[in-house]
Order: C-alpha cells, then structure tokens, then sequence
C-alpha cells in the first residue's frame, strides 16, 4: 500500500460539511427544550443598582428569570484566568472577580446581567426588553494606551494593571545598545480585531434529574477543558456527572478554546429548572461577546552596526485584555508573543516587557497566532525599517542575521530544533521574481500607481506544550494529548482524539496518519472527537498543536496496537514474536513468509477461540480486544517558519490598496496532506490580510462598540486577493515522530507585516493597520506636500 | 423579532389598501428584513408586492428605459438591452452589495428608502429619471428629500421608473469595504441639454453636484474639473471616511467617470 502521508487525499468531511448535513450545536434540539435570551450590558461600565424582573416575569411564556444575585446564591463560581503570570517585581497577577452573570458592576457592553428562559426565543427576547435594570453609569475606560492613567475599574487593581512583565536581561540590552552604530525605534499598534466564526457561539444543556447528569451541547474548540472548568471551577455539577459534546464546530480562531459565561449559565439553570437551556448567539452578540484579538500598543527598538548585524532588541508594549482576564488572556501577551518578539534572528541582547491593562471593553484572548503575530509584526516592521535606515536590501538585512546552526538556542527562551530560513527567503524571492520587482513598479507607475513590495522572514513556537515546562510558567494545564486507537472486531477501526478539529481537516489527516501505521485503508478510519464521553481527556485545539501533539499520540497509540498485534500474531503463526514483523497492515514471519492481516489478528482478539476445541489464538495471559492508548507530551514546542513576500499596488488618488502578489514559502515540516495545509495556508493568509487593510475593532470613548456587524466591521473577501503563490521546504521537527511543526496560524502570523511592508514601501511613509483608503491616502497627500515644499 | 401580519397583495390597488401607517411594502425585504430584525423598525403589516406582475420587468424604448419598481437588481445587471444604451446602469447594479443582495433587492425599494449611501438614486437624478407612482409622475430631484426621507406619501406605490437614455454615461462607487454601500458614489451623464453629476454617499441624501454639472456642461472634459472647488462641509464623516476624504474622492471620481464614458 502506498503511503498516504503527504498525499492531497480530499476532506473527508467536506461531503458532509458542504451539503448541510454537518450537525451543529445550533442543530440539536431537545423534547421539552427552553429557549435562553440574555440581558446584556448597555453601558461600558456601570454599578447595577437594581434588576426588577416582576414585569418580565408576567410575559407570555417565561419559564425563569435568572440573575447575578441567583447565581451567586447558588455558589456558582466565576470564569477563570487559566495562567497565573508574575509581574517583574515578584508580584502576582491582579484579576477581577467574574461571575457569568454580573452581579455588582458591569464592565462591558454585551455583559452579561440576566437570563431570561422561556418556552420560545421571540418569547424569552421580548421578555429581556421588559427587565428593567437600574445602572449607576460610570465613566469607561477604553484605550489601551491611556488605561493605566485612567479611572480605576477594579476596587482592588490599581492603574488597572493586570501585571507589569518582563522577558529577558535590561542590563545587558542596555550595554548592546551602548555598542550600536544605530538604534532603529518604531511605534506601532496592533489593531484589535473580532473573531467572526462563521457559526455563532451556542449551548444546549439537558438535565436528567434522575441520574443529575448534564449533557453541554456546546460550540468548543475543547470540550475537555469546558467540562474541567464548569465542573472544578463553575462548580455546576461533579467531571462525572458532566459530558461535554461539541459536535461539529464552524470555526473558532481561538474564540471557542475556553468555556464562556453562556454555557456555565446554560448548564446551571437547566439543573435548576430541570429542563433543557438551548442559547444561540446571533450575530450582535458574537460582535459583542467574543472574545477579541491582538489589541496592543508597542514601542520597540532594535540595536544595528552599520552593516545590519543586530546587537540587540527592546520591546515595550501595553496589551489591552478587556474587562476580565479570560482563561488565555494572560498567556497570550507573555510567553506566546516575548519569547518570538526578537524574531527569527540571532539577538544577543532582548527583552521584552509587557503591561496588561484592564478596560471596559470586551475581554481579549487568543486569537489565530495569539502572540506571535503581534511578535512577529513589531519585529518585522522594525528590521525592514532598519534596512530601510542602512540603505540596505531588506532581503539581505534578514540573511545576515538569520541563524544557521541547529538547534538554535533563541535568545529569550527557546531551543529551536531544526530550520533552514536562508534556503526559505531564497525560494520565497525566486517564486516571487523579487529581482524582477523594479519592472513591475514602473509598469504601475506608467497607469499612475504606487507598487511596493515587502518581506517578512517569521518563525514561531507552536504544537504547545512541554507540561513541565508550561505549568513552570504558570499554566493551570497539562498540555498533553490523547489517542485511542480502536479496532472493531470486523477489522476496520475509530480513533479517538483529544483535540478536536473546527474546520481543520482532522478526519482526513488523522485517519491518514493512521492508515499509515496501520496498513487499514483510509475508509476504513473513523475519526471521533469532541465528546468528553468517548475517548480519553484531551486539551482541544489551538496553537497549531493537534496534529504535532494529537497526531503523535495516534501514532504511539498504533505503536501499542502493531506490539499487540505481534505478540498475537507470533501466537497464531507458531512463531517467534521477535520474527513477526509488520508492514502494509500484515504480520509475517520472516522465515516461514507465513502471514496474518492486522484484520484477521483483530478479529481473533475479539473472538478468541476455536469452533470445537477448546484453543485460544492469544498467548497466555493477553487480554482480549485491541484497543489502546496513549498520551503524548512533547519534550519541546515546534517552530514553524518561512518567509513571505507580498507586493500592492496603490491609487495615489483614493488610497485604495491592492494586494497585487503573494508568496508564501513555509517550513511545516513533514506535510501529511498538502491540499490541507494550503487550505490553511490561504486561509491565514486572509486573515491577515484582513488585520492589514481591512478589520479594525473599533470602540467610541464611551465603550460602545461601533463595529457590531458587518455593515461596519470589513471582512476580508475572496474578491480582495490575487492568487496565492504557495511552496514549502522541509525541515523535519525532531521533537516528534511525524517531524511536523504545525500549520493553522503561519499565515496570519507572517502576512500582516509583508502586507504593511508593503504598503510603507510603496508610500514611503509610516502607515499603522489596518492600512485603510483614506490613511493611504492621507499618507500620500502629505508625501506630495512635502515634496512640493521641499521642491 | 416582534410578530406582524403578512400580505400578499394581488394588484397595486390591494396593496395601496392594506397599507397604513404602521405597514411596509416588502419588495426585496433587503432592508425591510434586517431592520425588524434588528429591532430598529416593527410593522403590524407587511404587504407583499412582489407577486404584482405589472411592478416588474424592463422596457427599452427610443429615448428611455423604463424599470419596474420589483425588478431586481440582478435583472437589471444581466439586460443586454440596458447595456447597450445605458451601460453604467448595468454597470451600477452589478456593483450593489453582493450577489444575495442582488437578487432579491429591487430598485423601487432602494429608491423608496433613499438610503445616503444607495447606489440607484445618483442614478435617478443623473439620468433625469421619472418616477412613476400609483397616482403621479414625479422628477428624480424632487423625489428624494432628504436622509430616508422621499416626496412619497403614506400608501403611494412606486410602479416604475423611467430613466433618460443620455449621450455618454459613467458611474464611480468607492464601496464601503465592509457592506459595500457606496462611501462615495459618482455618476456622470452627458445628455443633449447639458450634463449631471449626481452624488450619492457624500451627504445626508443624494444630489446635483452643480458647479460639477455646469464645468462639464461647459467643457466635458476631466480637466474641466480641476478648477472646481469641492467643499467638505455638509459632508458625512464616519469611521469608513472623513467629510474631507470624501470631498477629495467626489472629484477623483468625477474626473475618473468623465475618462471613462
Ligand atoms: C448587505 C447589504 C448590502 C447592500 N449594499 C447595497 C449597495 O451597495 N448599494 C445599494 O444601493 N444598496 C445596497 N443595499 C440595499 C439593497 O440593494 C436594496 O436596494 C434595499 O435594501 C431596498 O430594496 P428592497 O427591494 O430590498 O426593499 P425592501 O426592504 O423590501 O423595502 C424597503 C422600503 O421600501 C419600501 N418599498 C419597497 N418597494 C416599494 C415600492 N414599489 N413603492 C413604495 N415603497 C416601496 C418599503 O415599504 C420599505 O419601507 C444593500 C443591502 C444589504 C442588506
């Protein structure tokens, strides 16, 4: 049998997923269902005086009314910060107390302060307009930059400083700048920007009474964690008496890792009024309560000698995380961006201090690169500004300062296994004629159009994590993953996951896998994830880490199968164990050439006996069945990198921005189905794009957000963008077995500064995202001012 | 959504009858829809008019093209016989929204909420359009009013709309990225008496950009345009664009739709 690994075998799940027959947590329904409406925020931040729902009550159809006073009486805990960071000074993280239904204070717009549960949803929605909610309106906070300058939100935070932390050695950055011939400095922001998950958030909980199980329907990127956190933290109901399903899950970009104040409410109150709570988000609630992304105000500089050698990086930034510190708030601005702020270079000096600031905005949390695209656009914009300074080709800047031996002991943290970024630019400039560039500009220029052209060389720590080494750093998890690899007794098999996939592909590239390393084909393959009921525990998927992480695990757990089935196998054909040997989904013994399919060693697993004598096919003592599993935790992150080359075209006239060219070389490693790794390729590729022209999250100074939909907040669209020009080297990771690195955020981590590089490039002056028709233009008008006047 | 009674009226006489203060007419429901369901409008009745035969289809005659107020978009940017004698119109309707939108949103229900930022009313006023109701004739520029506000009164039902097949024609949208409304909208008509430059998204409601008429009345010719002074006061200013941004972009546009006819 050929192998399936790096084959561009077609989604197996596109059948379902395109003809609408993918079962949605919005699909399920429940006999006896309730419909749950919230009252939500409209302030940023007020004191709730009062919550009457007397009136509310009396409306057709309301079955219960539930409040912040409910729910604390009934000793239900808050959502959780899932990583504990260390300011500088030894301190310890401030957070505020968040209970899923406000109690007190409320502190954004789209807060949650009451749910309204009745027989339908028009019912439920026009009884919340009738809780009449008495608000003492107080002043907001909302930028990021002036926060800590601000009123104080939270009693017990003062300047609404989270922490104030710091990566990496300030005496010794401040001897490498010392030795500078130049110092390059950059101010810049990292636009905030809003998930947008082509399925809104949602939850169906069911209640038995008799047996005080809960099942969560839920719309989760990690059903595991949801059930730990409601479970040990929520306390709604005990791990076993919690099965959490989330079926299939139209994208998530980080919005969906963590369990929200919805589910924890809907699972409460289905236990308290016994009967199923189904909540749908629409639209206005996704703008409003999701989690956002990015958001961060940097300064940053970089120590150069005159011939590009960088001596040295520092990088201050305030990182806005909302309102509340959600579960990978924390993180996100810390150990995901510091340790990939110097970049993809040899740095023999860094640091990297970070602020996190609280504001009466919606919490901020991972979203697709979480940290590592904010690192990589400060970074990147800064050494091309360096170039840019030394009259230096912004290529050749990168090639000098790239590492070239491996394992590269990065400045701030990690050990980077293998790489080869030299060969990476080199293609990523072949397949994009860089050389070729100055033509094109004169071509745009003779139909009056700017064309610039702009690199970005990225790498990034991804397939998270070490256990030890993240919980060290003030995890609250494991990062470990599971397989369970199942053989049926007729020969074909399921494998359980404890990630779970949102659009990723998974049934395909896992089945792959295990195809492979069974010998079973691919149809034969069932790949099952995303109900805590089947399968063993898992951490979900996120930071590009199923497949490095989810994926070895199904191959430690086939390894645990193929040892069974030898030792089986030995048995049966009155061999040795140690001359079975398997290939090609057959056990054979070298020496007799004497064979059994892995279909038939199954088979007598499950039925071990013989029709009239009494004689089993398992060796003594061998446990019927086939089935194992395994857990895998990797010994060192992964670190996918590559380099992007992008060209636009300007208008001088109107500022609108084309993306003319694009060209992505990637190193993912070891590529188990290419058709799925450009499919996300693109789409990252998109997404970032989308933060450089396109998305801004936009909040006026009272805290109302004035991009709640889409007639307002500008997605990307397919007819924004050229062609893409896709290619991969490899260097295969060490640190596991498959060699990959992982490929669901590269995109978005490396196209917004190859964007922005640009657009600097073809205007010539400093531009901040997303780079819009009037700021170009703008940028523009003032570049013609100054050249008027200085002619 | 709060619950209305639905119609579905068999004539424009039904229709004009069902209607009341407290009604909308549902043609495309484009705005209609999301209005209600966004809670920003409620209705006791919706009144269906989209079965009404006569309100739809397109005539091309010697000097106009006459539209039904329940053609929708779509139709009118598949007319082969509109693109041959008015291109930018074709032009224009290929350009609202995207494809949902344009098939099912209508050109009567996009005049009739005379949104500032709708494409079809430049159209009206640059093509000298008549606007054929249920009980009068009335000219595009005394048609539309204001923001969301039109010279129809309660009950009155647009039937069609008559536009003038002019010598030249040119339509420039900036689309707002995000929905893609026009930001800033210019259509340019040169016909035998003189020339319009109608503006659409720069203001609170589309209009007669007269000192951009009478330059290129004078001399069609985008350079003709670079003397006229755009003022950006009386503009709107948004997130997607300032008053001063789109005063620059009325008159790249107008010198751009003028190179272009
Ligand atoms: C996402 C999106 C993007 C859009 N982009 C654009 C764009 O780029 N450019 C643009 O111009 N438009 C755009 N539109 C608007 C759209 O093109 C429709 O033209 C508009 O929504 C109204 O047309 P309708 O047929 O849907 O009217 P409806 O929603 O059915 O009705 C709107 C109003 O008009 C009244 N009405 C309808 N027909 C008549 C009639 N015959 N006589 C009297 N009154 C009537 C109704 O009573 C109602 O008050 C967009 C809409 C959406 C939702």
């Amino acid at each position: 049998m050929a192998s399936l690994v790096g084959s561009r075998v077609e989604r197996k799940e596109d059948k379902k997923l395109l003809t609408g027959r993918g079962k949605y947590t919005a699909d399920v329904n429940f006999i006896n269902q309730t419909f749950a409406y919230f009252v939500r925020s409209p302030h940023a931040r007020a004191q709730i005086k009062k919550v009457d729902i007397a009136k509310a009550m009396k409306a057709s159809g309301v079955v219960s009314i539930l409040t912040g006073a409910d729910i604390a009486n009934d000793k239900i805990g808050g959502l959780i910060a899932g990583w504990r960071i260390k300011s500088e000074d030894g301190s310890d993280m401030k957070v505020p107390a968040h209970p899923p239904l406000a109690n007190e204070t409320v502190n954004y717009v789209g807060d949650h302060v009451a749910v309204v549960i009745a027989e339908s949803l028009d019912e439920a929605r026009n009884a919340a307009e009738l809780v009449k909610v008495d608000y003492k309106i107080l002043k907001a906070v909302v930028d990021t930059n002036k926060a800590m300058n601000s009123d104080q939100i939270y009693k017990d935070i003062p300047k609404n400083l989270c922490f104030d932390w710091l990566l990496g050695d300030r005496a010794k950055v401040k001897e490498a700048f010392e030795k500078a011939d130049k110092i390059i400095k950059i101010d810049l922001i990292n636009n905030r920007l809003i998930p947008n998950a082509m399925e809104p958030r949602a939850a169906n909980a069911d209640y038995n009474p008799s047996t005080e199980e809960i099942t969560l329907y839920t719309t989760s990127q990690n059903p595991h964690l949801a059930r730990i956190i409601i479970s040990a933290f929520n306390g709604v109901a005990p791990e076993n008496k919690l099965r959490v399903i989330a079926p299939d899950v139209g994208g998530g970009f980080g919005s969906k890792i963590y369990p929200y104040a919805e589910e924890v409410v809907c699972s409460w109150a289905a236990k308290k009024i016994e009967r199923p709570v189904k909540w749908v988000a629409d639209r206005t609630e996704s703008f409003l309560s999701d989690c956002h992304g990015r958001d961060h105000v940097t300064h940053a500089e970089l120590a150069v000698k005159n011939d590009g050698t960088f001596l040295g990086f520092k990088n201050e930034t305030i990182a806005n995380i909302g309102a509340y510190a959600s579960v990978f708030a924390t993180v996100t601005p810390t150990y995901l961006f510091g340790p990939c702020a110097t970049g993809v270079y040899k740095m023999p000096a860094a640091y990297t201090n970070v602020k996190a600031v609280f504001t009466n905005t919606a919490p901020v949390d991972a979203y697709r690169g979480a940290g590592r695209p904010e690192a990589t656009y400060t970074i990147e914009t800064l050494v091309e500004k360096a170039a840019r300074e030394l009259g230096m080709d912004p290529a050749e800047i990168r090639m000098k300062n790239f590492p070239t031996q491996f394992p590269f002991q990065q400045t701030l943290v990690h050990s980077v296994d293998s790489g080869d970024y030299v060969s990476g630019l080199k293609k990523a400039m072949e397949v994009a004629d860089y050389k070729g560039f100055e033509k094109r500009k004169r071509d745009s220029a003779s139909r009056g159009k700017l064309r610039g052209i702009g690199l970005c060389s990225y790498f990034e720590a991804c397939g998270i994590a070490p256990s030890p080494v993240v919980m060290m750093l003030g995890c609250g998890i494991g990062l470990w993953e599971s397989a369970e690899v199942r053989f049926n007794p007729t020969g074909n098999v399921t494998v359980f996951t404890g990630s779970h996939s949102h659009g990723q592909g998974h049934d395909t590239t896992f089945a792959q896998i295990a195809a492979d390393q069974l010998g079973v084909p691919i149809e034969n393959i069932e790949i099952s994830h995303g109900d805590t009921d089947k399968g063993p525990f898992g951490y979900g998927t996120y930071g590009s880490r199923s497949l490095t992480v989810g994926g070895t695990a199904i191959v430690k757990a086939c390894d645990k199968i193929i040892a069974k089935g030898k030792r089986v196998a030995a048995k049966m054909l009155e061999a040795n164990v140690d001359d079975v040997e398997f290939s090609n989904g057959e056990f054979v013994v070298a020496k007799s050439n004497k064979k059994k399919t892995i279909g038939e060693i199954a088979f007598a697993c499950y039925l071990p006996g013989t029709y009239g004598e009494v004689k089993s096919p398992l060796p003594e003592g061998e446990e019927p069945g086939l089935k194992e599993t395994s857990f895998f935790d990797p010994a060192n992150f992964s670190f996918p990198a590559g380099s992007h080359i992008c060209e636009v075209e300007v208008d001088p006239e109107t500022g609108e921005t084309k993306v003319a060219k694009y060209t992505a070389i990637d190193d993912f490693g070891t590529i188990i189905n290419p058709l799925v790794v450009e499919g996300q390729v693109h789409g990252g590729i998109v997404q970032g794009i989308g933060q450089a022209l396109y998305e801004n999250c936009h909040y006026d100074n009272t805290g109302q957000l004035v991009t709640a939909s889409y007639m307002d907040y500008t997605m990307p669209r397919a007819d924004n963008f050229p062609e893409f020009d896709l290619g991969f080297t490899c260097t295969p990771a060490t640190s596991n077995p498959l060699g990959t690195k992982g490929c669901g955020e590269a995109g978005a981590i490396a196209s917004p500064p190859a964007v922005m590089n640009a657009v600097m490039n073809a205007i010539g002056t400093e531009i901040s995202m997303p780079a819009t028709a009037e700021k170009v233009w703008k940028a523009c008008n003032q570049n013609k001012k100054k050249n008027s006047e200085a002619a | 959504m709060k619950t209305f009674n639905y119609h579905s009226a068999k004539d424009v006489k039904e229709a004009s009858k069902l209607s009341s203060s407290s009604s909308a007419f549902l043609a495309g429901g484009m705005t209609t829809i999301p209005s209600i369901k966004l809670g920003l409008a409620s209705y006791k009745d919706i009144i269906d008019i989209k079965k009404i035969k006569s309100l739809s289809g397109i005539k091309v005659t010697g000097k106009t093209v006459r539209i039904g107020s329940t053609t929708k978009h779509v139709e009118v940017a598949k007319s082969k016989d509109v693109k041959k004698v008015i291109p930018s119109l074709v032009a224009l309707a290929e350009g609202i929204g995207d494809p949902q939108v344009r098939n099912r949103g209508t050109i009567g229900g996009s005049i009739a909420n005379n949104d500032p930022s709708a494409d079809y009313p430049s159209a009206c006023i640059a093509l000298n359009a008549v606007i054929h109701t249920n009980s009068r004739k009335i000219d595009a520029e005394k048609f539309f009013k204001g923001m969301f506000e039109t010279s129809l009164k309660s009950g009155e039902i647009i039937e069609a709309i008559e536009f003038s097949i002019p010598e030249k024609s040119n339509y420039q949208k900036y689309p707002n990225p995000a929905s893609r409304y026009a930001v800033v909208g210019v259509y340019v008509a040169k016909h035998k008496k003189g020339v319009n430059v109608a503006v659409t998204g720069a203001k609170s409601c589309v209009y007669n950009d007269k000192d951009l008429s009478k330059a290129l009345t004078n001399n069609f010719s985008s350079s003709a345009i670079d003397s006229v002074r755009i003022s950006s006061s009386g503009m709107n200013s948004d997130i997607h664009a300032s008053a001063e941004y789109r005063a620059n972009m009325v008159k790249v546009f107008a010198k751009k739709a003028v190179e272009a006819c």
